[in-house]
């Protein structure tokens, strides 16, 4: 069985598996990751093979983390999108004292912009974007992990999660690294690009929340920013957070201090290279 | 990482200076496996003992979601209050709740879900009706799980606050009315003391409160929770083990519940886990010339109780887990009944849309 030990930033894990599809995902995307020896292990992975008889004419996988099983099983084809769903359900879920929120978050000179993920978005092609065309630096294309202690987004980056149009739109970005698709998941057909170089050796650098944009991605031709309060995103914000019930008093100081520091503004576009612009007028960034 | 060395590192937080970094992510995931890396969280804090930063980042999150629970408790120890003021009846907080809103030390970074109650039993229509009042409703809709937990058991069906998913287990008395012992569930009413800036909560005097938790866990089928809950135990009793009238109390207590060999049980795993000051002399009396059953049933919990980081303890543990959870629905139900409940439950497991219900059962 295959068996390693990954730094992904901010954490190690390690995973176990016999199925070659998660060992070609590993090294295809996580190559670069060193290996250290006898470190501590925050997340010790395995997918495995189903049980019981019918994983003979149905083969499945399972995810276990340490001695969870969180999820039931999926097709063994889907097993290297399974470890990504799992990993983000992990970091999610496990308290680390860390406020977790679905949302890109990518940065410049020190400042991010979050993107916060409402299904149908447009947030990971848009992140894709901003991270290969544009020079930001990919911190994560699903997780905001806020520290409390420094108000500060840690960087946690990993593949850029693709599905269905987003696939082909993203294969074109020049210099971008796309794995191989899996069809008829839950999500539909999903893919993977590669983070930058840059975007995983500066990984144990976080960044200051300075902007919060809320893309809205529409086949209507136009485009527009429109500013949404705070207290409007306060509540968008909490939609899409993972874990701000359980981080009580603590998740909401955290947050609060995160709306004290950012401007919000909702962008409303029908192509890339519009939503690109938007951002750029938000950001006052190239 | 065993038992043993978790249970000696719990003990002497200083010895985990020695430990490596792979020994420490051993012990951070085989304390969450057994529920206690919350009070292992603490205890290390307490000791002042330095953590490095990887597993402190894991100590630090425990730590947090316990005071969070503990903070959520207390919130819904106000809302069942407001909900059943009115009824006038006792309330009896048990376990968990218990601990934490009493102030116990066996409460310190403990985690937990549901809230346990104990109420008269004349008083249960009143008490259910106030709680769907209050905006709890049932969690088992199937008609042979509702009479399953009505005619057999010891508590209504468990109980879901519809806005804020918090649990409520509402007992009548503390063990299945079909078991074999049979404990005196109005005494420990009789003798809980009002919590104080509540108006109906109470909570067990100590000597009912640790036999409870001791009656639960040598009736308890399922071991997930047995280290965790010898650890509240061990707390429990060491805030005693100085005054000798206590265990003669203790002991009088037990065999007035008719719970003699369920309390020897305990008292006799948590001397061999954690060291407990207890009396060769009460053990003795309370297990009276069922010693080698005791010794025998002892080992076979010692054998089960295997924690582990990946959820996968030996075989032979496997087995003692086995004969464990037989024996617990043994000791709640007569053979016939049992033999009735489980085919049941086999029946429903075979019928297909039958599953999802039978899948959610618990203790059944």
């Amino acid at each position: 069985m295959f068996d390693t030990t990954l730094r992904i930033a901010p954490f190690v894990i390690r995973v176990r598996s016999p199925f070659a599809s998660v060992v070609e995902h590993l090294e295809f995307f996580y190559r670069d990751c060193e290996k250290p020896r006898d470190a501590f292990v925050d997340f010790d992975i395995r997918l495995l093979p189903g049980q019981g008889l019918h994983r003979l004419w149905r083969p499945q996988a399972r995810f276990l983390v340490d001695d969870q099983n969180p999820f039931l099983p999926l097709p063994a084809n889907q097993a290297a999108p399974m470890f990504e769903w799992g990993l983000n359900w992990t970091i999610a879920s496990r308290s680390l004292g860390y406020v977790v929120f679905h949302a890109a978050v990518l940065e410049k000179a020190g400042n991010a912009i979050i993107l916060p993920g409402f299904p149908g978005a447009g947030k990971s092609t848009l992140c894709a974007a901003l991270s290969h065309l544009r020079g930001w630096r990919l911190l994560s294309d699903e997780l905001a992990i806020l520290d409390p202690a420094t108000g500060a987004l840690i960087a946690n980056p990993r593949p850029i999660s693709l599905k269905n149009a987003s696939i082909d739109i993203v294969t074109r970005f020049p210099g971008t690294r796309v794995g191989r698709q899996y069809l008829d998941t839950r999500k539909g057909t999903v893919a993977h690009a590669a983070p930058t170089r840059d975007a995983i050796e500066r990984a144990d650098q976080s960044a200051q929340p300075r902007w919060l944009i809320f893309p809205q991605f529409s086949p209507e031709p136009g485009r527009q920013v429109t500013p949404v309060s705070h207290a409007e995103a306060f509540a968008l914000i909490g939609e899409q957070s993972f874990n701000q019930e359980r981080m009580g008093e603590l998740g909401f100081r955290a947050l609060c201090a995160l709306l004290d520091r950012v401007d919000c503004h909702q962008i409303e576009y029908s192509s890339t290279e519009d939503a690109l612009d938007l951002v750029a007028q938000v950001t006052q960034q190239d | 990482m065993d038992r043993v060395t978790l249970l000696d590192l719990m003990q002497h937080p200083q010895r985990t200076a020695a430990l490596t970094p792979s020994l420490w992510s051993d012990l951070i995931a085989t304390a969450r496996n057994a529920n206690l890396l919350g009070k292992l969280a603490h205890r290390l804090r307490e000791a002042g003992v330095s953590v490095p930063a990887g597993p402190m980042r894991h100590l630090d999150g425990a730590r947090l979601l316990s005071e969070r629970q503990h903070h959520s408790v207390a919130w819904e120890a106000q809302c069942i209050d407001a909900a059943l003021a009115h009824t006038g009846e006792p309330i009896v907080l048990l376990k968990g709740s218990a601990y934490v809103l009493s102030g116990k030390a066996a409460g310190v970074g403990r985690l937990f879900g549901d809230v346990d109650v104990l109420v008269p039993p004349h008083s249960l229509g009143k008490v259910e009706v106030r709680l769907m009042i209050g905006g709890w409703t049932q969690m088992k809709s199937d008609e042979y799980d509702q009479r399953y937990y009505r005619e057999w058991m010891h508590e209504l069906p468990p109980m879901v606050h519809v806005r804020r998913g918090t649990v409520i287990d509402v007992h009548h008395t503390i063990l299945p009315l079909t078991a074999r012992h049979h404990p005196d569930a109005e005494a420990i009413i009789a003798c809980s003391t009002p919590l104080p800036g509540y108006r109906s909560l109470r909570i067990p005097c100590d000597e009912d409160l640790i036999i409870h938790s001791m009656c639960h866990l040598a009736h308890e089928g399922e071991l997930h929770n047995a280290l965790r809950d010898l650890d509240d135990i061990d707390s429990l009793l060491r805030e005693h083990t100085v005054a000798p009238a206590f265990w003669d109390r203790l002991g009088a207590r037990a065999e007035h519940h008719d719970l003699a060999m369920p309390v020897a049980l305990c008292l006799a795993l948590v001397r061999r886990f954690f060291d407990t000051p207890v009396p060769d002399s009460l053990i003795a009396r309370l297990a009276s010339g069922n010693a080698r059953a005791l010794e025998r049933l002892a080992q076979r919990y010692d054998t089960a109780i295997a924690p582990h980081p990946e959820g996968r303890p030996p075989l032979r543990s496997l087995a003692a887990q086995l004969l464990i959870y037989i024996r617990s629905h043994w000791l709640r139900m007569p053979p016939q009944l049992l033999v009735r409940h489980l085919s049941r439950k086999a029946w429903q497991r075979l019928l297909p849309d039958a599953s999802a219900a039978g899948k959610n059962e618990q203790g059944a």
